[in-house]
């Protein structure tokens, strides 16, 4: 049996049970990769930044028992925005009142049931007919009409807050004009302007932005469009989700006062791999986030040494959909891969951006992510070989 | 009293289901194909639905082994992405909506004093016309694969270009087919209910059900059109090379989710408003109580069928509108709930000071009591707005309609068929079976859908085929799987209570559960013509005034 090596991010019973054992072998994780990928190289899944810890599972119990750890939480109660805050003020309030409500009304039918249950012993005949009361229905219409009148207020201030309008770009505004575009399955985002600079690039899957401080607000305004069928952006963490509809322009805006990473992905039934269309949100302090921006904005690196390899890219098909800036690749259909290896990911967050990765998934990209618009070439290993490590060096 | 269409000398000549000797099963079989009796129409609604049940509740159960462990592989998306296309279509228009119209087709002739329903003829087209309807749509396994659409199929997703299979044509046209025997439905209750009430029976004086009936058929009347129009277009652009929805081509993806929500939130109500008739037959009865503050719960009925076509944008919060719209949305929304909340409390109100039974009606519709509860708070929770961009379309969504499709309309619908199931076949049904039917479906039931709320709140968002470890999405998977298997079984003792009753059970007699509207006078089963002499009604609990001359109820109305 191949070894297959599966980063895991869960910690607690299943790792105490796994640990025992010398070597750690992922049975049921391999399992996934066994059938997923057929051609017998390893394989690694992207490893989250909490963790990096070595997990198995031998059967599925012990995969019953990873479940109990959380090793990262999208919870919409785990907000980093201001947004995404204000949207959990307004769930408390809406959970407390219904709660309240549940808690009477679920103890007034109890009661009733307990208290009115047929006695054995009770005397034939039936009890007195009450036909209705004009005031009793009155205060139950009037006590339900003053709740929703409240919540109408709530609602209506909660919403002015997470729907700002969104400004034009001017110097010194701290703030990131991104366009994003969905795509079966995957997003790709068109880098507009910062802080007032004009910007002109664009990259896919992982959307890059600086922190807020207290003092300064670095807001990213994104504009939302499809460039096939529906879709929506959903970050649980940092904002509420927005649909991405083809001939509609829609926006939303994220600010993050938390460095690190934030995951989330398309939450509009899109098609057969709506299920992997992921996102990760990468939140960079400033400095950080201008060096990423100019390493961005520059060409694709020349390399003497892949010569061979980026001749074979250039003469198959990749560049009809694929855009490398500085080569004649141009194509505009497929993620940009003019800095591929800056991402962590392939396959729209699919898959760990390993070299091992990037050549499974040129082999066959089917075999990885079922119906991704990307076929199967059939190059030979020697083509692929050069085109991976031609891609390789798109620092 | 209107005059009764004849519906066919054959069938009035002998008794139900009854063949001619020597001709058997042949003939039996001609003798349903051919009814245009509203009874035998009924059942065949019901039992249809009960087929759908099963086999959308299959598909469900796939869909549950998919999702037990992160990153399983039991089934490929594509086959996922067609179940759970499958699954939603199936339960909403070939279980829910026959369901409750085969429901209503029995009991709303009776209830009124009424031989049949006005239009017969249009009964059975509607019925077979929605078995047709329910065929075609299963057909497109027969292409390569069911559509994978979801079943608010948005466009562009029906487009030819991204669903190239005629799968969904077939599913579109099965729609289409079956909301025109929806349409017929609609406009016969309208009719029966308008024109063949019994001498005496005043509109203040129709039995709850036939009340919620009635406005169910006009919500149906107003939300199914948008939808057949709307799939004519789908099919136009599929066949006739139209751009309604293509947007490359100047159509617009946005228009169709206002069309299909300007049905599908009516819809909703469509699959609650009888159910709401039901139980309020059946809680006074099992409570000895008249029905508290009928008045006010008619109105109310009248309320949310209005509310509820002024609504449907609240399903695309996430769509970018203005933020002046969706604050009317999210109030027109809050504003269901005043006359929901006004039901609630009468019903309560009817059982405070009664002597309640528990028998299997009254324990269904305390199942339905406690569950849509919830279901009705969690859609308030959905319906502010802000809090909606971050639950639309997650699993909480999944977890509160079910809540109420299930909690409400299922719980409630057995309640019903526990209530009537004496009159239609003429045994009772085991209490002790009812009892384990409850039981394992209130307990499965809670077990798989609380869950969702919270993996929804996790960030978990609904139709993906799979999910990767580490969210914690896992246990609440898991739970929502073992729930499924708890309810597996409490269906199945449903349909052995349901057959085997047919020979096993106790008979019942004319008025097994001692209650007061006209179904009750004629005997059970009822006679073809339904009742020998047509009954003059003086108030709304007819019977009781006959049980109680002392007391009667017209001296209160």
């Amino acid at each position: 049996m191949r070894t297959v090596e599966r980063p895991g991010r869960i910690i607690g019973f299943a790792e105490f049970a796994v640990r025992g054992g010398e070597k750690v072998t992922a049975l049921a994780g391999g399992r996934l990769a066994c059938s997923r990928y057929t051609s017998g190289q390893s394989f690694r899944r992207p490893t989250r930044k909490l963790e990096n810890v070595e997990v198995d599972a031998m059967c599925p119990w012990s995969q019953l028992a990873t479940s109990f750890a959380v090793s990262e939480n999208l919870s919409i109660f785990n907000p980093a925005s201001p947004s995404a805050q204000s949207i959990v003020d307004l769930a408390l309030l809406t959970f407390a009142i219904s709660a309240l409500i549940f808690v009477v009304v679920e103890g007034v039918l109890i009661y009733c049931a307990m208290r009115f249950r047929k006695q054995p012993d009770e005397p034939a005949g039936e009890p007195p007919q009450v036909y209705g009361s004009l005031p009793i229905e009155v205060a139950w219409t009037v006590a339900p009409a003053l709740i929703v009148f409240f919540l109408v207020l709530v609602v209506s201030r909660t919403l002015w807050k997470v729907k700002p309008v969104v400004p034009e770009p001017h110097a010194g505004d701290h703030a990131l004009f991104v366009t994003v575009i969905g795509r079966q399955w995957w997003f790709e985002y068109v880098y507009e302007n910062y802080d007032g600079q004009r910007l002109d690039f664009i990259t896919a899957n992982e959307l890059h932005f600086p922190v807020s401080d207290d003092g300064t607000p670095r807001r990213v305004y994104l504009t939302l469009h499809s460039a096939d069928v529906c879709h929506s952006f959903w970050v649980p963490r940092l904002a509420g989700k927005t649909d991405l509809i083809p001939g509609r322009t829609n926006t939303m805006v994220l600010e993050s006062h938390e460095l690190g990473q934030f995951h989330g992905q398309c939450a509009e039934y899109c098609g057969e791999q709506h299920a992997n269309m992921l996102i990760r949100v990468v939140v960079d302090s400033p400095t950080e986030f201008k060096a990423w921006l100019a390493n961005q904005a520059q060409p694709a690196v020349e390399n003497a040494t892949v010569r061979a390899g980026k001749e074979a890219f250039l003469a198959e098909t990749c560049v009809n959909c694929h855009r490398v800036r500085g080569t004649p690749a141009a194509g505009d259909y497929a993620p940009d891969l003019t800095h591929l290896m800056s991402r962590e990911t392939l396959a729209s967050g699919m898959i760990e951006n390993t070299p091992e990765n990037l050549a499974a998934w040129i082999r066959d990209p089917q075999a990885i992510k079922h119906g991704a618009l990307m076929p199967a070439f059939k190059l030979s290993d020697e083509q692929q070989e050069l085109i991976v490590r031609y891609l390789s060096t798109l620092k | 009293m209107s005059t009764v269409e004849p519906t066919g000398d054959f069938e009035l000549a002998r008794a139900p289901g009854q063949a001619p000797a020597g001709l058997g099963l042949a003939s039996a079989l001609h003798a349903w194909t051919t009814t245009v009796d509203h009874k035998k129409l009924g059942i065949m609604y019901v039992l249809m639905s009960l087929v759908f049940l099963v086999v959308g509740g299959c598909e469900a159960l796939l869909m549950r082994w998919q999702l037990f462990y992160p990153r399983n592989e039991v089934l490929s998306p594509d086959v996922f992405n067609q179940l759970f296309t499958m699954h939603g279509t199936t339960m909403v228009f070939f279980v829910g909506m026959p369901i409750l119209i085969g429901m209503g087709n029995y009991l709303v002739p009776l209830m009124i004093g009424a031989r049949d329903m006005a239009f017969p003829r249009l009964n059975a087209f509607g019925f077979w016309i929605t078995l047709l309807g329910g065929l075609l749509v299963y057909f497109s396994f027969a292409t390569g694969g069911a559509p994978a659409l979801g079943w608010f199929a948005y466009a562009p997703l029906t487009e030819t270009t991204f669903a190239r299979s005629p799968a969904t044509d077939f599913w579109a046209l099965g729609l289409l087919i079956a909301g025109v025997g929806t349409i017929g439905a609609a406009v016969n209750f309208i009719a029966t209910t308008l024109g063949m009430r019994a001498p005496g029976m005043t509109m203040r004086k129709l039995p709850f059900f036939v009340w919620t009936m009635l406005w169910t058929s006009m919500q149906m009347l107003l939300a199914i059109p948008p939808l057949t129009a709307a799939l004519v277009m789908v099919l136009f652009d599929r066949q006739l090379g139209a751009n309604f929805f293509d947007v490359q081509n100047g159509g617009s993806a946005y228009l169709w989710q206002h069309l299909f929500w300007f049905f599908g939130h009516p819809e909703v109500y469509i699959l609650i408003l009888p159910v709401f008739g039901f139980v309020s037959e059946v809680i006074p009865v099992f409570s000895r109580k008249v029905l508290f503050g009928y008045e006010f719960m008619a109105a109310a009925t009248m309320a949310i069928a209005f509310i509820a076509m002024g609504v449907w944008a609240h399903h695309m919060f996430c769509v970018g509108m203005s933020k002046t719209l969706d604050l009317y949305f999210a109030l027109a929304t809050f504003l269901v709930s005043i006359p929901t909340g006004i039901k609630f409390f009468n019903w309560l109100a009817t059982m405070y000071g009664g002597r309640i039974n528990f028998a299997s009606p009254m324990l269904f519709s305390f199942g339905f009591l406690s569950l849509f509860l919830i279901g009705g708070l969690t859609g308030i929770m959905l319906g502010a707005a802000p809090l909606d961009f971050q639950l639309s379309d997650s699993y909480f969504v999944v977890g509160h309609f079910h809540w109420v499709l299930i909690g409400g309309t299922l719980f409630g619908t057995f309640a019903g068929i526990y209530y009537w199931y004496p009159k239609v076949t003429g045994r009772m049904m085991s209490e002790r079976l009812a009892k384990w039917h409850f039981w394992l479906l209130y307990i499965g039931f809670i077990v798989t859908f609380g869950p969702m709320h919270i993996s929804g709140m996790l960030g978990m968002p609904r139709r993906i085929y799979t999910y990767d470890a580490g969210y914690g999405w896992e246990i609440w998977n898991q739970a929502a799987t073992i729930g499924a298997l708890i309810q597996t079984p409490s269906y199945a003792i449903f349909v052995y209570n349901l057959v085997g009753s047919l020979w096993k059970g106790k008979p019942a007699g004319d008025d097994p559960w001692d209650a007061w509207t006209l179904e009750w006078t004629t005997t059970s089963p009822p006679p073809p013509y339904n009742f020998e002499e047509i009954p003059t009604v003086h108030s709304r609990r007819p019977l009781w005034d006959l049980k109680h001359p002392e007391d009667p109820d017209w001296q209160y109305e």
